[in-house]
């Protein structure tokens, strides 16, 4: 005992804790038997991706491969067939990218203007617009598939990649909408005042003032569109045509295909590839996304 | 400086949001140069009414003029003046120089004119070594500080202040309170000044326009509002402690209520003593003689101590004389204790009377 602590008696200092308390076996157990059932079929996928056809009909899904090999990727990628074309995937995954892209670009571009509008320049109306803007969200994608087939070609666009980047853009705006001025608003009005009486104008504000305080609202639109976008089916199966199908749709494609052998391998790798984007944007952004909310980045 | 010459005139200005009317037929003419400060308790509508005159709230009647222009209508940047806020507002992602110089290039004013005013306002206001600094590397007070900055470089001739020195601490506060009164000595720029402490108010003010529910209730200056409050609410808002009163009826001269009957001769009526009318007779705690002292008092009561507050420099003591409770301010030195027997006494000319049913002054 050191000289400080000698002349005390009972309990000082931090109180001990046990490791092993009942508590913290139920939680961790419990979540390590949550994190093993979403595992689980991520493992079989790697795994019999890298298995050849002969050991996988041996029927042992859960073992690992004896022989691995990166032929199932090779063929999932650039030569898996989809009715008469056989370059894999690949196609379809630059038609993605090309989708995606100009969506995620344009609906956040609009939708970052409107809520800020919104949000800061209380024109009249603007209520009425936000409530009509907000039910937008709640009604069924399945009402309006039809009347935008036949407006897409009144306009000539149906059946081509930007037709499909128009519908993208026009589904993410309500939510985006919502997004930007739910965070625009929680910005300190001051702020926006302040920058009126030193004589900014609209586009001024927005861009020099709201923008760069905004950099965490702008990678959770981001993650949310990307998402959302590259993993679309519906809008990617109806507004586009087999040569422009997005990834999704090619996967569908390859994985249901009647004839010839399931070759499951191949499937698993598809469809490996084909969820690499989404997983690539979570891993990457994820952090910048925590560290900007966190950070409080607003105040000043 | 042109006394004649009016810097800000509000005329009949309303102002509705919906139903709420926030401010109600308000008139109010402030002179060049001139200190006024707007003083009222939360939702009196002080800072709406800077609102409209910065332009950052459309009115929904009447008129605002500025340097003799009628700039209802006007931008807030048209407007000619400059305003600090209560959560300062800095731009976070720019300098401080770029806070500094963000309002002169928007109005696009050549280069070495923005760096002529930005060194100017830094030295006035000794910010020079914090100017390549953001704003989160900066204290509140040095925020502050930076805030009047943007508007000193605008060159405007009326500053906006919304509760500048509300986030900051007490010390601070005093201390920045004294930088805007010396600024305003040397610029003698006409300053509108919203607050809801009455420290600042008495400090700062030419004049005091005390707010409520979207009316002036008095605009005088400290001394006449703190000596002659023309109604109830303003004797009972100004002062800490607050103001005693006792209610009772008022006969000519004569005061009566639980304290017994007291006559107020010597007191300056506004008017002329009303025959009888119900009355309240109010009486600042510092106005109030103790001890020996209250024997030379026209007006004498006996008390019992009932509670005491020591701060040091006075003491305040809650007395009981005849059922009705009287905050007194006494010595620092005081050695009282609840239960001790308190002789008290005041002057009428001390005095404030206040008819009970339209709570103005008589």
């Amino acid at each position: 005992m050191d000289a400080v602590s000698a002349h005390l008696d009972g309990p000082q200092g931090p109180k001990p804790r046990k490791r092993f308390s009942r508590n913290n076996i139920i939680i961790y157990g419990i979540l390590g038997m949550v994190a093993l059932y979403y595992l689980l079929p991520l493992y079989v996928m790697v795994v019999t991706s890298l298995k050849g056809m002969p050991e996988i009909r041996m029927g042992n899904i859960f073992a690992p491969p004896v022989e691995i090999t990166f032929e199932p990727w090779v063929k999932a990628w650039s030569e898996a067939c989809t009715g008469l074309n056989c370059d894999g995937l690949s196609r379809g995954f630059w038609n993605s990218v090309q989708i995606t892209i100009p969506s995620v670009i344009v609906s956040i571009a609009i939708a970052s203007v409107n809520g800020y509008a919104l949000a800061n320049w209380r024109f009249k109306g603007a209520d009425v617009f936000f409530a009509i803007l907000i039910f937008g969200a709640f009604i069924p994608y399945q009402v309006m598939l039809y009347p935008l087939v036949i407006m897409l070609r009144e306009l000539g666009l149906y059946g081509s990649l930007w037709g499909l980047v128009i519908v993208h853009s026009i589904f993410g705006m309500p939510i985006l909408t919502l997004l930007f001025r739910n965070y625009f608003t929680s910005l300190p009005e001051e702020l926006f005042k302040a920058a009126r009486v030193d004589g900014a104008g609209f586009w001024q504000i927005y861009f020099q003032i709201m923008l760069p305080m905004s950099l965490p609202i702008f990678v959770v639109a981001m993650i949310l569109q990307v998402t959302g976008i590259w993993n679309d089916f519906l809008f990617g199966v109806i507004y586009t045509k087999p040569d422009l199908y997005p990834m999704t749709v090619q996967l569908n494609n390859i994985v249901n295909s009647v004839q010839g052998v399931k070759e499951y391998n191949v499937n698993m790798a598809a469809t490996l590839l084909t969820g690499l984007v989404p997983l690539v944007i979570y891993f990457v952004s994820g952090k910048l996304f925590v560290r900007g909310i966190a950070a409080g980045a607003v105040k000043g | 400086m042109n006394a004649q010459m009016n810097s800000v005139e509000i005329k009949n200005l309303d102002l509705h949001f919906g139903a709420v009317k926030v401010l109600q037929d308000l008139n109010l003419t402030i002179g060049q140069g001139e200190f006024l400060v707007l003083l009222g308790s939360s939702g009196c509508g002080k800072s709406t009414l800077l609102n409209c005159i910065a332009g950052l709230l459309d009115v929904t009647a009447g008129q605002i003029h500025i340097g003799g222009k009628n700039v209802t209508w006007a931008e807030p940047s048209d407007r000619g003046i400059g305003m600090v806020f209560q959560s300062y507002a800095l731009y976070p992602q720019m300098t401080v120089e770029g806070n500094l110089s963000f309002g002169l290039k928007n109005a696009k004013v050549p280069k070495d004119e923005i760096a002529k005013r930005v060194a100017r306002a830094a030295e006035v206001l000794q910010i020079e070594p914090l100017l390549k600094r953001k704003p989160a590397a900066l204290s509140g007070g040095q925020r502050q500080r930076v805030a009047i900055g943007r508007a000193l470089v605008r060159d405007v001739d009326v500053f906006l202040f919304d509760e500048p020195l509300s986030n900051l601490d007490a010390k601070l506060r005093a201390d920045l309170r004294v930088e805007i009164k010396q600024l305003h000595q040397t610029l003698g720029n006409t300053m509108i000044y919203v607050t809801h402490d009455q420290i600042e108010a008495m400090t700062l003010a030419d004049r005091i326009a005390i707010m409520k529910g979207g009316r002036v209730m008095q605009l005088d200056s400290p001394s006449e509002i703190y000596n002659r409050p023309r109604n109830l609410y303003v004797a009972e808002f100004i002062g800490s402690p607050t103001m005693n009163m006792v209610d009772g009826a008022l006969a000519a001269t004569q005061f009566s209520s639980p304290l017994g009957e007291i006559s107020v001769e010597g007191y300056a009526f506004d008017g002329g003593a009303p025959d009888a009318t119900p009355a309240v007779l109010g009486i600042r705690p510092e106005h109030i003689a103790s001890g020996a002292a209250a024997a030379q008092m026209p007006i004498r009561l006996d008390s019992t101590v009932e509670l005491v507050e020591p701060l040091g420099s006075d003491t305040l003591a809650r007395v009981n004389a005849n059922g009705a409770p009287f905050w007194v301010r006494l010595d620092g030195q005081a050695t009282l204790r609840p239960g001790d027997a308190l002789p008290i006494g005041f002057d009428p000319a001390r005095i404030h009377l206040f008819d009970k049913a339209s709570e103005e002054r008589l």
